[in-house]
């Protein structure tokens, strides 16, 4: 399954390290990354193959960075985006 | 891959515009569970409904997790139980609580939200059992807590039975009266429909019509509040570019519908029925359909021009949407239910929106008179003439209408019933002093108009 991870906040330090670093240990790769400022906010999307991991099985850690670093991150399948904006 | 605007407008619409799934239904056919005995027809219905749906509420929580997508409520429709109460030796009012209860039972086992389908079509006529049944509706549901009724009394093709609008009207009083502590809470779970759709999702009203096959999956998006803020965007513009905008909106809003309902059917290994792509608003702030409508340029839900901006929304909203899904059904298009909707609520409590003008709406709306409150005292004759306007409609336009209003007990126009929830709250409305009495013990049926004459 692919997925798209999106991260928006206000821009520090280490925010693409911590997300990655979760991602390295569920073995999730990297396929596409971009990151923009967006009103005012950071923004970084993230096109990943979970490799059988589930959005449920970050869900916890990801709660933690987003609580850690005052941020607002999502795990969610790609299909969503490409029904609605795709025909 | 996809742009980020285009993700972070499906984020938005999510998080600050309350986009969301309302509902995934699984129809299930009980036509296999009828019996001459009645605990043993209780016992089939129970097994039959905690085997088929066992999954659903898990799967709908799988599905909301892993689309980032609220799925607001899993429903089950079944068969109309009038059939099952045919069936019995023994069709008393207190075989049929049975029956309601057996229902309630395996709702709540599964962890469902609602049931739908302790109904009866009786456009033009009653069987035995469809009478025991209606008969029993005020206690059976006044002793469940999610099982919904609804009774279809007239049709296009078959006219008005106008003898069971006598009954309805009187039914909706006792059913009150039985849940008075709650403001008559128990008619909130029963619509009296003119040309019933026999694949609704949508509660109270859903019911798996006699055309379905064994076990459906439907589903009932939402989004008033996505619809109102992209209007927002084309402030001033002519109806075209209103049009436009429901359109594009209305079409993002059913994809996401038809995803979710592809994914249910295939997880649940269970055929895909249709998308209902209707605007269902909900007590909360930015949810609402009367707000789409002021957000056209009108100062207060009710005023004039409401009618003509309904008329654009729905139509616009089935024609963005029909193209989103492969098979679009069920009551499709705006909802106007006056407690459920932060907007009519504000509307009504103003005086800018009353029941003539929400009958009007009603004939360019997708439904009929919802969660309306009317005082206690109203006479059931009343509220039976109130049925035969709203079914009138409804025959002669060929399109479905219903009725689910409240005789709540003891209150007066002027006061405000709570019923939490999605229900949310209904300011009593008022309703004419002058008597209908002798125009409804009339009885016998209403001739099907001359549009029923199409063969």
């Amino acid at each position: 399954m692919r997925a798209v991870i999106t991260v928006i906040g206000k821009d520090t330090v280490g925010i693409i390290a911590k997300v990655s670093a979760l991602l390295l240990k569920y073995n999730i790769n990297i396929l596409d990354i971009s990151q923009t400022i967006m009103q005012d906010l950071f923004t970084m999307i993230m096109l990943v193959d979970m490799r059988g991991a589930t959005p449920s099985d970050l869900s916890d850690e990801l709660k933690e960075i987003e609580k850690e670093m005052n941020l607002s991150i999502r795990v969610q399948n790609e299909d969503i985006f490409n029904s609605m904006h795709r025909i | 891959m996809i742009n980020p605007f285009e993700i972070l407008e499906t984020i938005n619409m999510i998080e600050k515009e309350n986009l969301d799934i309302r509902t995934i239904t699984m129809g299930i056919s009980l036509k296999n569970c009828v019996d001459p005995d009645i605990d043993r027809a209780c016992e089939k219905v129970y097994n039959k409904i905690t085997t088929y749906a066992k999954d659903l509420v898990k799967v709908g929580k799988d599905i909301e997790k892993q689309y980032g997508i609220p799925i607001i409520n899993k429903r089950i429709s079944v068969t109309p139980i009038s059939h099952l109460v045919d069936a019995l030796d023994e069709k008393t009012t207190a075989n049929c609580v049975k029956l309601a209860k057996a229902l309630d039972r395996a709702a709540k086992t599964v962890g469902v939200n609602f049931i739908g389908g302790y109904s009866a079509l009786v456009h033009k006529g009653f069987t035995e059992g469809e009478m025991a049944l209606i008969n029993s509706i005020p206690e059976a549901l006044s002793s469940t807590d999610i099982v919904c009724s609804s009774v279809n009394v007239g049709t296009t093709k078959a006219g008005i039975n106008m003898d069971a609008v006598k009954i309805m009207g009187e039914i909706i009083k006792k059913a009150a009266e039985l849940t008075k502590d709650s403001g008559g809470f128990a008619c909130a779970k029963l619509v009296v429909f003119t040309n019933a759709v026999e694949d609704n999702p949508f509660m109270a009203g859903a019911f798996h019509g006699e055309g379905e096959g064994e076990c459906v999956i439907n589903v009932g998006v939402s989004g008033p509040g996505v619809v109102k803020c992209a209007l927002e965007q084309v402030k001033g513009e002519p109806f075209d570019v209103v049009a436009d905008t429901i359109k594009k909106t209305a079409f993002k809003i059913t994809r996401m519908g038809q995803l979710v309902a592809k994914e249910a059917s295939k997880r649940l290994n269970v055929p895909f029925g249709i998308v209902d792509l209707s605007l269902a608003p909900t007590p909360a702030v930015g949810d609402s359909v009367a707000y789409i409508l002021e957000e056209m340029g009108l100062e207060k839900c009710g005023t004039h021009g409401t009618t003509a901006a309904l008329a654009l929304l729905n139509d616009a909203v089935k024609k963005g949407g029909v193209m989103a899904s492969s098979h679009v059904g069920g009551l499709s298009g705006a909802f106007i239910p006056v407690s459920e909707d932060a907007g009519m609520i504000a509307a009504t409590k103003c005086g800018a929106l009353s029941l003539e003008k929400l009958e009007a709406m009603t004939c360019v709306c997708s439904v009929g008179l919802d969660m309306i409150v009317i005082p206690g005292d109203t006479d059931s004759s009343t509220i039976s003439a109130i049925i035969a306007d709203e079914s009138a409609i409804g025959m002669v336009n060929t399109k479905t209408t219903a009725v689910r209003i409240i005789p709540a007990p003891g209150k007066n126009v002027g006061d405000v019933v709570e019923f939490g929830g999605l229900l949310g709250s209904g300011p009593v409305m008022s309703v004419k002093n002058y008597s209908s009495c002798e125009f409804i013990n009339r009885g016998g049926r209403i001739p099907a108009p001359l549009q029923a004459l199409k063969n």
